[in-house]
């Protein structure tokens, strides 16, 4: 089937690594502390990862990754992503967010993230994304999401 | 047993909170705080940091911190009320955002709706200025390990 209508995308703005990756998500202090890199960014989709640090630890004895850690690397996934799924710079507002934790995430390792802007409307992106240490075939954490598009006028306009 | 027992009962009695927020690396991390209110349930506080925010142009907390903090409320709710013999392990979390968290002081609060044999359903608020204006409700699962 053919697309009813051509969609442009932000991310196929020969800008957007300067204006998306270096302006904004590299300038956001909480995911600078927990060291976010991004992977990749393709149209609806990207993926990010956190090096493994000991402050990411959530249960000391049994050495284990925080759960917050991966809601918070699932919010800036899913952020990313939708991004990768917008005709033009705006901003976003999570709505709400679903985190299973399928396993322990376990110290020692990063946790990478995938996320895929499966639809979006004309206020809001519909996300899913998984966490994982080293086998994506085999996620620590699944995530489903919604974002607001347009949430707020301070960001339009930028691209 | 993890000696997780002993450490909360000794919390506790010493009311010494943040050593349970240290136990935590994360939510040390964070810069999460908590007490005991009058009535005896726990109030927990979440002392503005630059390195929380999440929108620099709003400005705004970032919703990562604002759940991750709300999940490791629930989680000292949980140690604190059933004296567990390690700490529970988070199933599922589940969190809608009502209101944009601003760059100040943040509040949780836990109601543990069901404490089971092996489960235990936790709802959490987060607020700012008004405990009636909630910027944040969650809902969260825990498996709980019993001896």
């Amino acid at each position: 089937m053919s697309e009813k209508k051509e969609r442009t995308y932000l991310i196929d703005n020969p800008n957007f690594s300067n204006l998306l990756i270096d302006g904004f998500f590299g300038n956001i202090p909480h995911s600078q502390q927990l060291g976010v890199e991004l992977v990749s960014a393709a149209r609806n989709k990207a993926v990010l990862r956190i090096p493994y640090k000991e402050m990411l630890i959530g249960n000391t004895a049994a050495g284990i990754i925080h759960g917050g850690v991966i809601l918070s690397l699932m919010d800036s996934v899913g952020g990313m992503a939708t991004f990768c799924a917008l005709p033009r710079m705006e901003a976003i507002a999570t709505l709400d967010l679903r985190v299973d934790y399928l396993k322990p995430a376990v110290a020692g390792l990063g946790i990478e993230a995938a996320a895929e802007c499966y639809k979006l409307t004309n206020t809001i992106a519909f996300i899913r994304a998984i966490a994982y240490q080293e086998d994506s075939n085999d996620p620590v954490a699944s995530c489903v999401a919604t974002f607001m598009r347009a949430s707020s006028n301070k960001m339009q306009g930028v691209a | 047993m993890d000696g997780v027992k002993d450490f909360f009962a000794d919390v506790r009695a010493s009311k010494d909170y943040d050593k349970a927020i240290a136990m935590i690396p994360y939510a040390h991390f964070l810069g999460a705080h908590f007490s005991e209110t009058e009535q005896g349930s726990l109030l927990f506080r979440l002392p503005f940091n630059e390195k929380n925010i999440g929108n620099t142009m709003l400005p705004a907390l970032h919703g990562g911190v604002i759940a991750g903090f709300m999940e490791n409320a629930a989680v000292i709710s949980l140690m604190w009320t059933m004296e567990s013999s390690s700490m529970p392990k988070i199933i599922d979390f589940n969190i809608d955002y009502i209101l944009s968290g601003r760059a100040q002081e943040t509040y949780a609060r836990c109601d543990i709706v069901k404490l089971g044999k092996r489960i235990a359903n936790v709802q959490i608020t987060a607020w700012q200025d008004d405990p009636a204006k909630a910027i944040a409700v969650a809902r969260s699962h825990f498996k709980l390990i019993r001896e």
